[in-house]
């Protein structure tokens, strides 16, 4: 209903050679980044990957150490926070409690000396459907409508650019969904460039058109979610973003369309396209829900299919929609797969003598070299916590 | 009822209740039962010698006589605290009500003897000579001093908790140093410097003097509350466009107000009660206190209990009015939360 009153169209953001230090550490490194205006664009990363600090300098909220910010054309590297068009909805979301809702909301409009500050403020309430609690204290609300107010406190003002710092992460399951469903309808109808920084990658991948996935200060890989999650180039990205199976050994063949890499007396092939590295040893990897489960060898070797095997079935957790199967196979160790639940209960069980196969289209090889790769799993083992021991040990280093 | 009857209370239920745990080991019902009156005992004698729990834990709450014998011990405990409190209170207020009494003595000179009621002392109050300009002086250095403290402090305190600087935590240790000190030394010590400069003493002396001593008082006061004010609300101001005073006006100052004031107010009232620092760096200057202290060898004019008096009063009324102020506004959001 709002729609035409925020209309204005949110600008480009650009970050060329942005450094950050720490007494004691450096938060980003020479990071190079463009959001194209109108985009919902999500940093992701684990915490302590710099995505958070990246927000407050583009905020203003924290001076880079080197490099330029850019936005809409401008460079706002030296002005202060309340020079730049831009608005964060925090975190914490820091809504004033010693002020009504309304005024909250009303807030930035009468800091820039705006006409009808209040009747601005009702319109952005009524976008987030709380008009009927503007007369209310922030601690007078649940945390969804804070939430809410928060992000009308901040697109109230029309910036061109909107940054929101994990603004879901105190919100229970249901609530989170239904405000990531809200937020991208927000950002659809009033048109601006946001810029999202979560762990989640769910939410990143439910709402972003681009994802950059962040570790240690760096972008590790940038592309549309579906891109990043078919065809990781990281170790850490293969891993932070979903689960996969890593296997590293060295290329016996390589031909214009595909590579074949053996590992462990196996041989697995990947297309070469979907293979930066092509010589030497390499990472190649695949989704476990890409996998087939087979219990008896596949009769003929078939081109096209990669098979590996046999393996033991050591571990099978049920979760709901899918299985996960844990396979060991010997010289290779685990293999994760991911079924769907087509019958009731699992199909092999704990012992069970197994086989996967995959389509060899579905593999994908990773940038990284192998000790890069290591180091990669390994951060987004800690990344992930409670899940870290499977995606650690989800990587198979072959020695030669 | 004296304050046996207060020990009274607690000692006649618990050897019932320990007599109980003595019975029977079952604990659960010896806390049902633990409150109980003699008769409550009775139905716990029925209690144990009926066989199978659950029946026996059922009936014991439902003990017809039980309930009102405890009922009778929380009102035998309950007279105790009154009595108690009231005593305290008289202790305390004694000095205060023989103050106020004498303030309407029809005395002369001394005030010691009651020599009849009048109001002559409240409606003539500046009749004895040195009251009032004693009076007007301990207000003047309480508000000059209680002003530029609670400034500075606040300033103080804000940079200790928000910046990172050389020095920070000596500052802090430093800070405390005022309020660790005997203030006979801190005066003396003060005297001393004032002394040397060649500074007359006055009512600049005494200012200084108070302030220096109210800031450390100030600090770790309006400290606690910005420490627990989120950062993130001062960035979202600056974010929403407001400029570094806009924020600190709009939103840091408003809300350490409730912590600015309490400093405001324990500023003004240890200023004005101070007489140690006070006579050492006053000269000539009496403030209110210290002309008592010069009064008391020859005798306190009765105008000096109705200053007192007054000023007593006053406070009561400012801790009225603050506690209906607070009540109302708190029955207003329950109204608006209704």
């Amino acid at each position: 209903m709002a729609a035409g009153t925020f209309a204005e169209k949110g600008a480009d953001l650009e970050l060329v050679g942005i450094t950050k230090t720490f007494p004691g550490f450096t938060a980003i490194r020479s990071l190079d980044l463009f959001i194209p205006a109108g985009s919902f664009f999500a940093l992701l990363g684990p915490s302590g990957c710099g995505k958070t600090t990246t927000l407050r300098l583009v905020a203003g909220l924290e001076e880079p150490t080197a490099g330029r910010i850019v936005i809409g054309g401008k460079d706002v590297t030296s002005t202060k926070p309340f020079q730049r068009p831009v608005n964060t909805v925090f975190q914490s979301y820091a809504l004033f409690p010693h002020m009504s809702v309304l005024e909250n909301v009303a807030f930035g409009l009468r800091r820039r000396g705006i006409a009808s500050p209040l009747e601005k403020a009702h319109e952005a309430l009524r976008l987030v459907e709380l008009d009927h609690l503007a007369a209310r204290r922030p601690a007078q609300l649940s945390g969804g409508q804070q939430q809410r107010v928060a992000l009308a406190r901040a697109v109230v003002n029309r910036p061109a650019l909107l940054l929101l710092d994990e603004p879901l992460g105190a919100l229970d399951l249901k609530l989170r969904r239904q405000m990531q469903l809200e937020l991208k309808d927000i950002q659809t109808e009033v048109g601006l460039t946001f810029l999202h920084v979560t762990h989640d990658q769910e939410e990143a991948m439910t709402m972003a058109d681009t994802i950059a996935v962040m570790n240690r200060g760096e972008i590790e890989q940038m592309g549309a979610p579906e891109e990043l999650y078919e065809l990781p180039r990281t170790a850490f990205v293969a891993n932070f973003l979903g689960q996969s199976n890593l296997f590293t050994g060295e290329v016996v063949s390589s031909t214009p369309n595909a590579l074949t890499v053996a590992i462990a007396g196996q041989q697995l092939v990947i297309p070469s396209a979907r293979a930066p590295r092509r010589s030497g040893t390499v990472t190649v990897g695949v989704r476990p829900e890409k996998l087939l489960l087979l219990t008896a060898p596949p009769a003929a070797p078939s081109s096209g299919v990669n098979v590996l095997g046999p393996g033991r079935v050591i571990d099978v957790s049920f979760s709901g929609v899918s299985t996960q199967y844990t396979i060991a196979v010997p010289g290779i160790g685990d293999v994760i797969v991911f079924a769907q639940n087509m019958v009731f209960g699992p199909v092999v069980h704990v012992g069970a003598e197994v086989w996967v196969s995959w389509n060899v289209e579905h593999g994908f090889g990773l940038e990284d070299s192998p000790a890069e790769a290591a180091a990669g799993v390994a951060d987004a083992a800690s990344a992930a916590g409670a899940d870290g021991d499977v995606a650690t040990s989800a990587l198979t280093t072959v020695k030669a | 009822m004296s304050a046996e009857s207060v020990s009274g209370g607690p000692s006649w239920t618990k050897p019932r209740a320990r007599g109980v745990a003595g019975a029977d080991s079952g604990a659960p019902r010896i806390w049902s039962l633990s409150a109980d009156a003699a008769a409550g005992a009775s139905t716990l004698a029925k209690a144990t010698a009926t066989p199978g729990g659950s029946a026996r834990e059922l009936e014991a709450p439902v003990g017809g006589a039980g309930a009102p014998g405890r009922r009778r011990g929380i009102r035998f405990r309950g007279l105790g605290l009154p009595v108690y409190t009231a005593l305290a209170l008289l202790f305390l207020l004694i000095p205060i009500a023989y103050t106020f009494v004498f303030s309407f003595n029809n005395s002369g000179k001394l005030n010691i003897a009651w020599q009849g009621f009048t109001l002559d002392k409240w409606t003539n109050v500046c009749a004895a000579q040195g009251v009032c300009e004693a009076f007007a002086n301990s207000i003047l250095v309480g508000v000059v001093a209680t002003v530029l403290a609670t400034a500075l402090g606040t300033a103080i305190a804000i940079a200790l908790v928000r910046y990172r600087f050389r020095a920070r935590s000596a500052i802090s240790l430093l800070l405390f140093l005022p309020m660790a000190t005997p203030e006979v030394v801190l005066g003396a010590g003060l005297a001393a410097q004032f002394l040397s400069l060649g500074v007359n003493k006055g009512l600049v002396t005494i200012i200084i003097a108070h302030t220096m001593f109210c800031i450390s008082f100030v600090v770790v006061t309006v400290k606690a509350r910005v420490a627990s004010l989120d950062p993130a609300l001062e960035e979202a101001g600056r974010d929403l466009y407001g400029s570094a005073v806009a924020v600190f006006w709009r939103i840091t100052f408003p809300l350490l107000l409730p912590g600015i004031a309490a400093a405001a107010l324990l500023s003004f009232a240890l200023s004005f009660d101070d007489f140690i620092i006070t006579n050492f760096n006053s000269g000539a200057v009496d403030t209110f206190p210290k002309f008592i202290y010069i009064a008391a060898a020859r005798g306190i004019p009765a105008e000096a209990n109705v200053v007192a008096s007054a000023v007593f009063i006053l406070a009561i009324v400012i801790v009225v009015v603050a506690q209906v102020t607070r009540a109302a506004r708190a029955a207003r959001l329950a109204r608006l939360r209704g």
